[in-house]
């Protein structure tokens, strides 16, 4: 049983590091011989030997630089195969051939030789060696009809490897558009006219959707409804979806992020929303934007926003608080650093202004513009990151009213401001009058916060 | 002005737009074209497009531009081991990573680059630099300049002032050179020295040389005089009118497809990313409180990120914990200042509130984030 298994394998290491301590000497050599014996089902292509061409101004040899394939690859005419540096030149190498790429000759920062082998191609034995020039005529194919080689008087410009792909989806190449050189269909246009045809939304997004197929008729259960009432059957389509799953690993500031958001989710949320009539401070806004600008400070909503929330804090300091790993402690602390989450290219990052406390409005908006500059060129520093004890998230800039927003630990409390909405609302009078309208939605740590104390620091 | 430009760019498409004629184009003279952008990433697209897409088995291309400060370097090369990255950042001057190969160059609206569009059988850098020299000379008649077997113009036989570099497609070839008109030289030697010790790379190395404006041999020069001599002479070797077009890099209907290629020549990926496998061995000195500490790292960086990290403290200094938790965190992450400090400082959010912990942190983590 043991030989047989020996006989499958067709890489002499794994022989060796598995089996070899049960066998003698004569089982190994059996096994070399059968060494060659292959498993894979495409195997019996022809292997050419892609030669690395002329370079120009009499250049011998190039530097390997990059390699855009490796072993087992299957790539089509004109695809990249590597790349390769001369003096100064950086060159890039196409393939010549379509088929599966079966050794690489040179490793990385190897010198490569002009008129030598670059790498080896299994061709497919069917086809043959495709030629050097494009295809521009092909001999007439029994698919005649879906490879259609005229356009308006003028031939298509396809590879075979692209012309194979039309005729397998049943596409009529006088139909595509082609956007490659001098018009030239490639398989990317190919495959945009199947997405136009099935509906399906195409990469590069990664969302892509696929329509699902239509149940059959059979397949319904028996519609309780009258038989006059004949639902029209949808002619299923061959589906075509060709984007693939992908996966990437956590890395860097993500890897950050769930460590903290889990040890966030330790902590025991509650919410408190509120409405806030914000029509007065869109009024004062609007009266001291202009003296701002003339000291060269852009003012938005969140100064106010953010110096609101440290005179609450002056009365309720529970709420800048920090509770201990072991929860023995509670440390109030002294400043207001006012976090601002941040949406960056990277992620979120909060940033936090420090000792609110002791600033006016107009300081916190000064800070926060170079706070923002400063974030959105990738440049915060430590200080500018660590110690908050507070954090606002004003996600109404991009849209929405009420949110859930979760505790960035070691706080233990956390704003998110909604949009403003212009709404009806009444007035003492009972007059129905325009008002401006931002929800806000707290989470506190239930551990030392509760309900009433939130509600009357939102109030 | 705007109208002329206008008459240009519609000119332009015509010439572009290859008709549906197959391999032979109707049109098959020359042309010299002219960026009216001062974006580096804009102005390489521009290069990519006009290989990607120009039909010049019959005629060939001059691509004539200039860039507000920018450093480029070359396809293969190392930007940590070419240039100070901390200064440019500091002083807001882009890091762009272009498509050929060759060193490391400064650019600013004092230095001109041209570009010199082939097919790949006529691609001859020799001509070409010649070309530019004979303009030179034609122009000002007592330069001492000359064409070095690097491809380098010197002046005076020994100041670089122009670097070339190129790059080879299937079809297409383009050579391209820069020609230091009125360049801040002080900026320049100081972005293009690196400070950044202990990396060990197969990158392509850059050779410096001491470089001289062609405003300081003759300052009535100026950058606009270069362009038209050197438009001036390529008209006439290759029988074409002494006519520049301007072109838009941010004209999506004139060149279909350009704001894909600018935005991909920013990403991080590329010019970053595109970084050959290096490793960084390091030791740098902290000083906390009373004492000085000595802190070994080791790093190997591949397309960008960190692949491995390993950071000696002194015992005891930091919980090992911690410092293995800054190691592994760092593991995958780009090899990036920013990436770093974000990292770090939210990894501190699930450490023990203890100030003289968070100090020794940050202190760590500001010197790691020298090294990037």
């Amino acid at each position: 049983v043991c030989i047989h298994r020996v006989r499958l394998c067709s890489s002499i290491r794994f022989i060796k590091s598995k089996y070899v301590c049960g066998f003698d000497k004569s089982a190994l050599k059996f096994s070399h011989q059968q060494r060659l014996f292959r498993t894979s089902a495409v195997s019996c292509g022809q292997i050419v030997q892609f030669k690395l061409s002329d370079i120009g101004e009499g250049i011998t040899e190039v530097t390997v630089k990059e390699w855009y394939i490796k072993e087992g690859d299957s790539v089509s005419q004109f695809d990249n195969i590597c790349e390769v540096q001369s003096d100064k030149a950086s060159v890039t190498i196409t393939s010549r051939y379509d088929g599966i790429i079966r050794k690489l000759h040179y490793n990385l920062d190897e010198i490569a030789y002009v008129g030598k082998p670059l790498v080896d191609i299994e061709i497919d034995a069917s086809k043959g060696v495709a030629p050097e020039e494009d295809v521009v005529e092909t001999p007439p194919m029994s698919h005649e009809e879906h490879t259609h080689q005229e356009i308006k008087g003028h031939k298509t410009l396809a590879t075979p490897a692209v012309r194979r792909l039309a005729m397998e989806n049943n596409i009529k190449l006088s139909e595509v558009v082609g956007t490659g050189k001098e018009n030239r269909i490639l398989k990317e246009d190919i495959l945009n006219y199947l997405a136009k045809q099935t509906g399906a939304i195409l990469p590069p997004s990664p969302k892509a959707e696929i329509i699902p197929p239509l149940p059959k008729s059979e397949t319904m259960p028996a519609a309780p409804k009258d038989k006059a009432c004949k639902i029209p059957v949808p002619v299923s389509r061959p589906i075509v979806f060709s984007g693939k799953d992908k996966t990437e690993p956590v890395t860097g500031f993500q890897k950050a992020m769930v460590k903290t958001m889990s040890a966030a989710l330790k902590i025991p949320h509650f919410g408190y929303c509120d409405e806030i009539d914000l029509t007065q401070l869109v009024q004062l806004r609007e009266e001291l934007k202009s003296l701002a600008q003339i000291r060269g400070v852009k003012l938005s909503f969140m100064p106010f926003f953010i110096k609101a929330v440290s005179l609450g804090l002056l009365q309720y300091p529970i709420l800048n608080a920090s509770l201990d790993e072991s929860c023995q402690n509670i440390t109030y602390k002294a400043s207001h650093n006012i976090g601002v989450a941040m949406d960056t290219e990277q992620g979120l990052i909060v940033p936090n202004v420090k000792n609110v406390q002791v600033c006016s409005v107009f300081e916190i908006a000064s800070e926060l513009n170079r706070l923002q500059s400063l974030g959105s060129a990738g440049q915060l520093g430590t200080s500018d990151l660590t110690g908050g004890t507070f954090t606002l998230s004003n996600i109404g800039t991009i849209g929405g009213t009420y949110a859930k927003a979760v505790i960035l630990p070691p706080e233990v409390a956390i704003g998110a401001l909604g949009k403003i909405q212009v709404l009806p609302r009444f007035n003492g009078k009972g007059e129905v009058f325009k008002a401006q309208i931002m929800n806000v939605s707290w989470s506190a740590d239930h551990r030392i916060i509760d309900g009433a104390t939130m509600a009357r620091f939102s109030n | 002005m705007v109208l002329q430009t206008l008459k240009n760019c519609l000119q332009l498409s015509c010439i572009l737009r290859t008709p549906k004629a197959g391999f032979r184009s109707t049109t098959s003279r020359s042309l010299i074209i002219q960026s009216v952008s001062t974006d580096v990433y804009q102005n390489l697209a521009v290069e990519d497009w006009i290989h990607d897409h120009m039909n010049l088995e019959n005629r060939q291309v001059l691509f004539l531009w200039r860039n507000s400060p920018a450093v480029v370097i070359g396809r293969h090369q190392n930007p940590w081991q070419e240039c100070n990255l901390r200064l440019l950042r500091q002083k807001n001057i882009k890091l762009a990573r272009r498509r050929s190969g060759g060193g490391t160059v400064y650019h600013d609206l004092g230095n001109i680059n041209l570009t010199f569009f082939t097919n790949r059988k006529k691609y001859e850098r020799m001509e070409n630099l010649k070309l530019v020299v004979k303009a030179l000379k034609a122009l000002r008649p007592q330069l001492d300049v000359h064409v070095t077997d690097r491809y380098d113009i010197l002046l005076d036989r020994q100041y670089k002032i122009s670097g070339t570099a190129a790059k080879l497609g299937r079809t297409t070839a383009y050579h391209h050179c820069t020609l230091l008109c009125n360049a801040d030289k002080f900026v320049l030697s100081s972005v293009l020295k690196s400070p950044y010790k202990g990396l060990k790379s197969n990158a392509t190395p850059s050779v410096p040389a001491s470089v001289k404006n062609l405003f300081e041999e003759d300052s009535s020069l100026t950058c606009e005089m270069l362009l038209d001599a050197i438009a001036e002479e390529y008209a006439a070797q290759h029988q074409i009118d002494h006519h520049i077009t301007l072109i838009n890099p941010a004209d999506e209907t004139e060149l279909p497809g350009i704001n894909n290629k600018t935005k991909e020549l920013r990403t991080w990926e590329w010019v970053y990313g595109k970084t050959p496998k290096f490793s960084v061995s390091t030791c740098f000195n902290m000083v906390y409180k009373d004492s000085v500490l000595d802190v070994k790292v080791d790093m190997d960086v591949k397309h960008g990120r960190i692949e491995v990290c390993n950071i000696d403290l002194p015992e005891q200094w930091l919980p090992a914990a911690l410092c293995s938790e800054l190691m592994k965190s760092l593991t995958g992450s780009k090899f990036c200042p920013n990436e770093t400090t974000t990292l770090a400082t939210t990894l501190l959010r699930v450490c023990p509130q203890d100030d003289e912990l968070h100090s020794k942190w940050n202190l760590l983590c500001e010197n790691m984030r020298m090294l990037m």
